[in-house]
Formats: structure tokens, C-alpha cells, sequence
């Protein structure tokens, strides 16, 4: 019986291509940016090599601590904000709207194909208040409420992004929730209704002890996500006002451009690299558990 | 799927209105969740179509006077060469699209039907490229593009974006490759046919739904990034949609809303469109590659 061993040109041929650009483009990239580290300066300036000092100014550069703060206070709110709601409506869909639910849930999920820049830009106008109140502030002033200077503070400006985040992305998460509620066997829900759990106990005690698996690993895929937000913020805020809505991936790419210093740049990507790279171990860990379980 | 056959009486006419009660909390969630995924966009096709004056006479809530007022698409198109964005993102997108599923379907039946040491290393290489952030690369290929002479063409993007495309579009296509039975494989060559021969007329068709798929859920990355194209493109005559939009708004946001509302709406729908016809498809796709962040 001859196997699909192919001869060792074959194999060059098909992953030859692919691996070739990837080691060229992505992976040589990253050893030498990790390289870039031990210099400052930029390709148009030149590099001198500094040592560790591009590592003793970020352990001490309290932007780049604040950027963290943000970064991970971001990935929190935000993983526990959309979810939560897409689970809400995982559950809404499943037991509720049920067959009828197709419908809806293209709908819902449709913001997550969005350009990033367009859904920013538009949540801009809704929440504008100058030179014209958006939407959101017409209906404050509607219910007797003053305008609010939405992007004037960083409490305000962090609860926008919030929510438009997880308005673009509930749909999404509703979906990818969905598929796991619909794994629940029908007979274990059968047989808890007939011995009388009915709406809260049947979710506390049958369905979310059974979605656990996907609830967590949807968890950690969004934490992995939401660590590498980029696109919403800056068209939304642009880190603003000041620097209190600067995640760290935004203020690696002004270290880089704006000051053209690519070593310190370079040492900013590598702190979040190693953080989203404990997230991903822990991906990892968490499926190779769900596995074990059966 | 049932038809009712009841005679409309006033008995079934009571219990009518009592599932109409017993379904208003639904209707009610149903109506909520349409509201608040399509309200926003509606406000921004019809602020397209309002005049400056509209802009600032009239509420921002308020249905603009003419609804055949396309004047702020000519101009975006014109005065916001928004136009000129679309056909630079088609020029990225397109070729990098074609590299990507190329290269990564050759690469997923590499890894998955044939037989070599290393294979589940070369694998797992690629899988780690799928959580590495775009800053961890941009700085090294932004001085190779620029010692290379590429800056200010549009390789810079076709390349990026078919590198960082490939981790994922490997990973998945190993997953179906995985899912077809060896056998049918085996048949093949036991049929006398050579291993292009497999791929081309074997493999390559049983995966193409899969491979569309992929192609589909790689061109909203591609599409929509940012990070890639603002760091390649900013400065020069290749500025991506979302780049020029931004820039765009930039520039005019504040003093001219009509084209601003136009340029975001050109942007809308068109991935609207595409959504209507392939939904299904981009519900599943994206859910499959949510691995990526």
C-alpha cells in the first residue's frame, strides 16, 4: 500500500512558500525587534547600542506604566462587558427567540464586520456635543439632562469605547456562545424541567456549570483580543484626552513614529508580547484541561 | 412549519391575544436588539443626506429635507478621493488574499496529509505567529522595506499582510485537511495519481467551501486593519480606505459633516452588501478563526 509520503521535493513545494515568507516576514521580524531592544535610535537616524537602558526606562517611565494600567483595565472591563451581554444573549437566542432566532442573529452580529474606523467615526458623531450635539446628548437634553463633553474626560471617553466595543462585538460572541449552549443535550434540560427547575435555577445550575468550557475559553480568546486593541481607539480617541485612553500598543507606535526612537519602541512591543504570550500559555493550559474532561 | 386550521372563532380569538401577551416580553427583547444594531446606522445613511444648512439649522435627529440629496457622496468621492482609497485597498487586499490561500491551503495539506519529521513543530510555529501583536514586527520590516527601496509602493502591504495572514489560514486549513478521511487519499495514489495530481484534483476540490471561508474571514482582516496600512501607507499616494478615511475625517470632520457622514456610509456599505449575500458563511468562518484575537 503506498502512503501519501510524497518525495522530499513535494513537500518543499507545498510548505516552502508559505514558510519562507512567514520565517522572513514574521518570525525573523520578531528576533530582530527583540535585537532593537539593546539600541536606540531609528533606521533613518542610525542605531547605537544603549545595553539595558531601553529596560530601565520602561521599568521607570510612568506613561508607559500608565498605558499598562489602561491596557489591562481595558482587556478586563471589556472581556467581562461583551461576555457577559453575548452570553445574555446566547441565552436569549436558545431558549427564547429559538427557531426564530436566525434572523436576529445575523443581524446582531453584522456591526463585527465593520471597518474598525467607520464604527469609531460614527460613534464619534452619536456621542459629539461641538459644534453640534450628537444623538446621545439631543436625548439627554430631551430628558432634561445637559450636554455631556463625552471625549472631555478620560472616565467619560473610557465608557464610550467601552460600549461601542461591545456593541461591535456582542453579535459575535452571542454567536460563538450559541454554539456551545447548543451542545447542551436536550435531556438533561428535559429531565431538570420535569424535576421542576425552571428559569434562574435551570441557568445557574444546569446550563452554566455545562457551557463552562466555552464560557472560559471564550473568555481567554477575548482577553487575548482585547490586549491587542489598536484600530477602535485610535480612531476613536486617539489615546485622548491627554493620555488617559493610550493602551500600550498605541503608545509603541507613537514611541516609534512620533519620536522616532525604535529601541525603546521595540522594548514597549516586547512587554506586550510576553503578556499576550502568558495569556496564550494559558489558552493552551485551559483547552489541553477541557480535553481531558471529555 | 405548522399551519393552523382552526376556525378563526372568538374562543381562538381570545387565545390569540393571549399569546400575543405571553410573547410581548420576546417581542419586546426582539425589537430592543434590532433597534440598537440598526438605529445607529440608519442615523448615519440619513445624516449623509443632509445639506451643511440642514447640519446646523435643523436637530441632529431630524429626516434630512431631500432624500435624494447625493451630493456629499460626489463630493467625498471627488474632493475626499474616497475612491482612489477603495481601488489602493483592492490593489492590498486582493493580491495578498490570492498569496495567502495559495500558500496556506499548499501548507495546510503539507502538514496534514503528508507524512515528514518535524511536522507538528513546523505547525506549532505557525500557530505561535497567530498571537504575536503586530507591533512586535512593524519596526524591523519598516527598515527593511526602507533599505529594500519598497517604501512608497504597495509591497509593503501585500507582504505584511500575507505573512500575518498565513498563521491563521494554515491552522484552519490543517483542520479540515484533518477532517477528510486518509483513505480517500490513498485510493488515489493507488490509482497511479502523483502528489500535485492528489492536491489539484483531490484535496483542492474537497476543501474548496472550507477554503472560501478562510478567504472570506481573511479579507475582513485585511480590510479593515489599520496598524499595517497607517504604518506603511501613511505618508504616501497608497493610503488604504480605512487610512484615508481617517485622515479624511481628520481633515474635514469638523467643518464639512455631510461628505464626512458620505465617506463613513461608502465605507458601510459595501460590507454591508457583502454581508446580505454571504452571512452564513461570515458567521461561520469568523467564529472558527476566533482563536485570533
Amino acid at each position: 500500500m503506498p502512503s501519501i509520503i510524497g518525495g522530499k521535493r513535494a513537500i518543499l513545494v507545498f510548505i516552502g512558500p508559505a514558510l519562507l515568507i512567514y520565517t522572513l516576514i514574521m518570525l525573523v521580524p520578531v528576533l530582530v525587534s527583540t535585537g532593537y531592544t539593546f539600541f536606540t535610535g531609528s533606521i533613518i537616524t542610525g542605531f547605537t547600542f544603549s545595553g539595558f537602558d531601553n529596560y530601565i526606562e520602561l521599568a521607570n517611565d510612568s506613561k508607559v506604566g500608565d498605558a499598562l494600567l489602561f491596557t489591562l483595565k481595558y482587556a478586563i472591563v471589556l472581556t467581562v462587558g461583551q461576555v457577559l451581554v453575548g452570553y445574555g444573549l446566547a441565552l436569549i437566542y436558545v431558549f427564547w427567540l429559538r427557531r426564530a432566532s436566525g434572523l436576529i442573529r445575523a443581524l446582531v452580529f453584522f456591526p463585527i464586520v465593520l471597518p474598525t474606523v467607520a464604527v469609531s467615526l460614527m460613534f464619534q458623531k452619536l456621542f459629539e456635543v461641538a459644534p453640534q450635539n450628537g444623538p446621545v446628548n439631543e436625548l439627554l437634553n430631551f430628558f432634561g439632562a445637559g450636554s455631556v463633553d463625552w471625549f472631555g474626560s478620560s472616565g467619560s471617553a473610557f465608557f464610550v469605547i467601552i460600549l461601542m466595543d461591545i456593541w461591535r462585538s456582542m453579535g459575535f460572541y452571542a454567536v460563538l456562545l450559541y454554539a456551545g449552549l447548543l451542545d447542551i443535550p436536550e435531556e438533561v434540560l428535559e429531565s431538570a424541567r420535569l424535576d421542576g427547575a425552571g428559569g434562574w435555577t435551570l441557568i445557574r445550575r444546569i446550563i452554566l456549570p455545562l457551557s463552562l468550557p466555552v464560557l472560559l475559553s471564550t473568555i481567554i480568546f477575548s482577553i487575548n483580543g482585547t490586549l491587542k486593541v489598536f484600530d477602535s481607539i485610535v480612531a476613536l480617541t486617539n489615546g485622548g484626552p491627554g493620555y488617559s485612553t493610550t493602551p500600550l500598543t498605541l503608545q509603541m507606535f507613537r514611541t516609534a513614529f512620533s519620536y522616532g526612537d525604535y529601541g525603546y519602541g521595540s522594548t514597549i512591543a516586547l512587554l506586550l508580547t510576553a503578556i499576550c504570550l502568558l495569556v496564550t500559555v494559558f489558552i493552551f493550559r485551559s483547552s489541553r484541561r477541557d480535553l481531558t474532561k471529555g | 412549519m405548522t399551519t393552523d386550521l382552526r376556525p378563526s372563532t372568538a374562543a381562538t380569538g381570545s387565545r390569540r391575544v393571549a399569546r400575543v401577551v405571553r410573547r410581548l416580553p420576546g417581542t419586546i427583547v426582539l425589537t430592543l436588539l434590532v433597534a440598537v444594531t440598526v438605529l445607529p446606522l440608519i442615523w448615519l445613511a440619513l445624516g449623509s443626506l443632509k445639506t451643511q444648512t440642514e447640519f446646523i439649522g435643523n436637530p441632529t435627529l431630524a429626516l434630512p429635507e431631500n432624500f435624494l440629496n447625493f451630493d456629499n457622496y460626489a463630493r467625498a468621492w471627488n474632493e475626499g478621493h474616497i475612491g482612489s482609497f477603495i481601488a489602493n485597498s483592492a490593489l492590498a487586499t486582493f493580491p495578498s488574499l490570492a498569496l495567502i490561500i495559495v500558500f496556506g491551503v499548499a501548507a495546510g495539506f503539507a502538514l496534514e496529509v503528508l507524512v515528514w519529521k518535524g511536522r507538528g513543530g513546523v505547525l506549532l510555529l505557525f500557530l505561535a505567529g497567530i498571537m504575536v501583536p503586530g507591533q512586535m514586527i512593524l519596526l524591523p520590516l519598516f527598515s527593511a522595506y526602507f533599505t529594500l527601496g519598497l517604501t512608497g509602493t504597495i509591497w509593503p502591504l501585500i507582504l505584511t499582510y500575507t505573512a500575518t495572514g498565513l498563521p491563521l489560514t494554515v491552522f484552519m486549513m490543517a483542520t479540515y485537511f484533518r477532517a477528510i478521511p486518509k483513505e480517500v487519499f490513498e485510493a488515489a495514489a493507488i490509482d497511479g495519481a502523483n502528489i500535485y495530481r492528489i492536491f489539484f484534483s483531490i484535496a483542492f476540490p474537497m476543501v474548496r467551501n472550507a477554503v472560501f471561508t478562510v478567504a472570506l474571514v481573511q479579507f475582513f482582516f485585511i480590510w479593515n486593519d489599520l496598524l499595517i496600512s497607517l504604518t506603511f501607507t501613511s505618508s504616501g499616494q497608497w493610503q488604504t480606505i480605512q487610512v484615508g478615511l481617517l485622515a479624511f475625517t481628520g481633515q474635514y470632520g469638523s467643518v464639512e459633516f455631510g461628505p464626512t457622514f458620505a465617506a463613513i456610509c461608502i465605507n458601510v456599505v459595501g460590507i454591508l452588501v457583502l454581508y446580505i449575500f454571504l452571512n452564513q458563511r461570515v458567521m461561520k468562518g469568523l467564529t472558527a478563526g476566533s482563536v485570533k484575537g
